[in-house]
């Protein structure tokens, strides 16, 4: 129910220009990995190979051993904002995923109202998308994702579009969300300390790949933060961003 | 957190009930037909007075005399014929140039293939004013009917073609890469993305679409036909009666009013609020 990735020495790029070469990381099975790097360093353009949107310019990227060669139902992707049908209800939009797996349709219903009450939307199932704040459109987009029960959640930059006191929230829901899941997540964000609070692992791309790759001290416990182990993983994760 | 409030509604930030809101309503009515009053009046005015101002409407029939001549034809079932004949024209080439006008305009945004293979076509071709095929119709079809509804049909599907293929092309990719990474296929990206997505500028193409296909359809009549109010209108002319012309005129209006009436309605039904 989690995915494996093996990146083995993986050119990434658009077109002709080559954004990242020479990568090689593994992704642990129903880990959280996040990916930090500087603006324009390939972060999306990585998540995108990921989910099986954009062929790698070189080496092998494989989910479970296997080639990725296009988009896939097992790896999901989460966008930043606005991926949501803006004519769709939010239920709608939850439902889209399992319309797609042909679920039938009261039973459609039945879970996309359940995932909706997971992220704390079980009265605005109705509203369309237009009508939602930016921090619960992202929520209706994280239950749209886990009714598809992927294997793996590629995030890019989820809260990126929040407020802080909104990201803070977005972050713990996260969290709580993400315990009832196997899935393996990739998340990628600009912000270190929301790297160090959701990550099992922090991930520093540069243009040769990854600069440091760092376990986090006690993932994920509010506790931690602050702490001289957390600060010495901050400092690290800045030194190499520079 | 996230709590929000719904955005406050139009009546809410006037500080008005919903009685107030209907009040507004009546207004604007009654500001419409005013409107179209003030412009019967100048036109009887005009006509009436035989004003010559470089302009002449010393032979313009009045409002008058036209409405009593629509009094006389409101009576006369060929009138009524007519409208049935252009109708069942304009309607039958615009639904098909409607399914013909998106299907292409979506292959055409969608597949490199079939945009090579189209598209030269349909930019020599869309040049070619609508009516200019009145010759090209005649040698086609064996009858005149399908020779008109032909020329409907050409003159609203480049508008529609041209407002769905950039409808589609505006697209932002984020929705077809969510689908397709939820293990979508392209069925399910043209169902649940594409046509949804395009209806907005869909239905601007379709309402130029109906207008442009009236203005074919009342020519190609005059030119070809023998019913239909253009027929009908430009008959009036030949022997002289300008109140029948006028009221044939007036009848084109109304018809293409009700029409894209009909096309805004059910594009504000179909689309709704985003
Ligand atoms: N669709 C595209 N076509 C061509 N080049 C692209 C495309 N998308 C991105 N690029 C280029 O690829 C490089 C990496 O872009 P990418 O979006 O992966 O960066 P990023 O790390 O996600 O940046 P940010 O943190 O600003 O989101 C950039 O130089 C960008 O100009
Ligand atoms: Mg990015």
């Amino acid at each position: 129910m989690s995915l494996a990735f093996h990146i083995t020495d993986v050119s990434l790029g658009h077109g002709d220009e080559t954004v990242v070469r020479g990568l090689d990381l593994d992704i642990r099975p129903g880990e959280v990995l996040v990916v930090v790097g500087a603006s324009g360093c390939g972060k999306s353009t990585l998540l995108r190979s990921l989910a099986g949107l954009l062929p790698v310019r070189g080496g092998a990227l494989l989910a479970d051993g296997a080639p990725i060669t296009g988009p896939s139902p097992d790896r999901a992707l989460v966008f930043q904002d606005d991926a949501l049908l803006p004519w769709r209800s939010a239920r709608h939009n939850v439902e889209l995923p399992l319309a797609i797996r042909r679920v039938p349709r009261g039973e459609r219903r039945r879970l996309a109202d359940h995932w909706l009450g997971q992220v704390g939307l079980a009265d605005h199932g109705d509203r369309r998308p237009g009508k939602l704040s930016g921090g619960m459109r992202q929520r209706v987009q994280l239950a749209r994702t886990l009714a598809g029960e992927p294997k793996a959640i590629l995030m890019d930059e989820p809260f990126g579009a929040l407020d802080a006191q909104t990201r803070a929230a977005m972050q713990r829901l996260l969290v709580d969300v993400l315990r009832t899941t196997p899935a393996t997540v990739v998340f990628i964000t600009h912000d270190v300390d929301e790297a160090l609070y959701l990550g099992d692992r922090v991930a520093v791309l540069g243009p040769d790949g990854v600069r440091t790759l760092i376990d986090v001290p006690e993932p994920r416990d509010p506790a931690t933060r602050g702490t001289p182990v957390v600060r010495a993983a901050r400092e690290e994760i800045l030194r190499s961003l520079t | 957190m996230t709590t929000t409030l719904a955005a406050p509604s139009r009546e809410a930030r006037a500080g008005a009930g919903p009685k107030r809101q209907r009040g507004r309503r009546v207004n604007r009515w009654l500001i419409r037909a005013a409107s179209l009053l003030t412009a019967l009046l100048v036109w009887q005015w005009l006509t009436a007075t035989d004003a010559t101002v470089w302009i002449r409407f010393d032979r313009l029939p009045t409002p008058v005399e036209v409405a009593g001549q629509l009094g006389l034809l409101l009576r006369d079932p060929l009138y009524y014929l007519d409208i049935a004949q252009s109708l069942v024209r304009i309607l039958t080439g615009f639904v098909l140039a409607a399914v013909a006008g998106i299907a292409a305009g979506i292959a055409v945004a969608r597949s490199r293939l079939l945009s090579d293979l189209l598209q030269p076509l349909f930019e020599v071709v869309r040049p070619i004013p609508a009516i200019a095929l009145v010759p090209v119709a005649i040698l086609l079809f064996p009858e005149n009917e399908q020779g008109i509804v032909f020329i409907t049909f050409t003159a609203a599907f480049f508008p529609i073609l041209v407002s769905t293929r950039h409808a589609v092309r505006a697209l932002p990719t984020v929705w077809e890469d969510a689908v397709r990474t939820m293990g979508g296929g392209r069925g399910r990206v043209l169902l649940s993305v594409v046509l949804p997505g395009a209806l907005p500028g869909v239905f601007g193409g379709l309402s130029v679409g109906m207008g442009v296909a009236w203005i074919c359809v009342i020519s190609a009549e005059m030119i070809s036909g023998d019913y239909g109010v253009g027929y009908r209108t430009w008959h009036a002319y030949t022997i002289v009666d300008y109140p029948a012309v006028l009221v044939g005129m007036i009848t084109i209006g109304v018809l293409g009013f009700a029409t894209a009436g009909a096309v805004e309605l059910l594009g504000r039904k179909v689309v709704g609020d985003r």
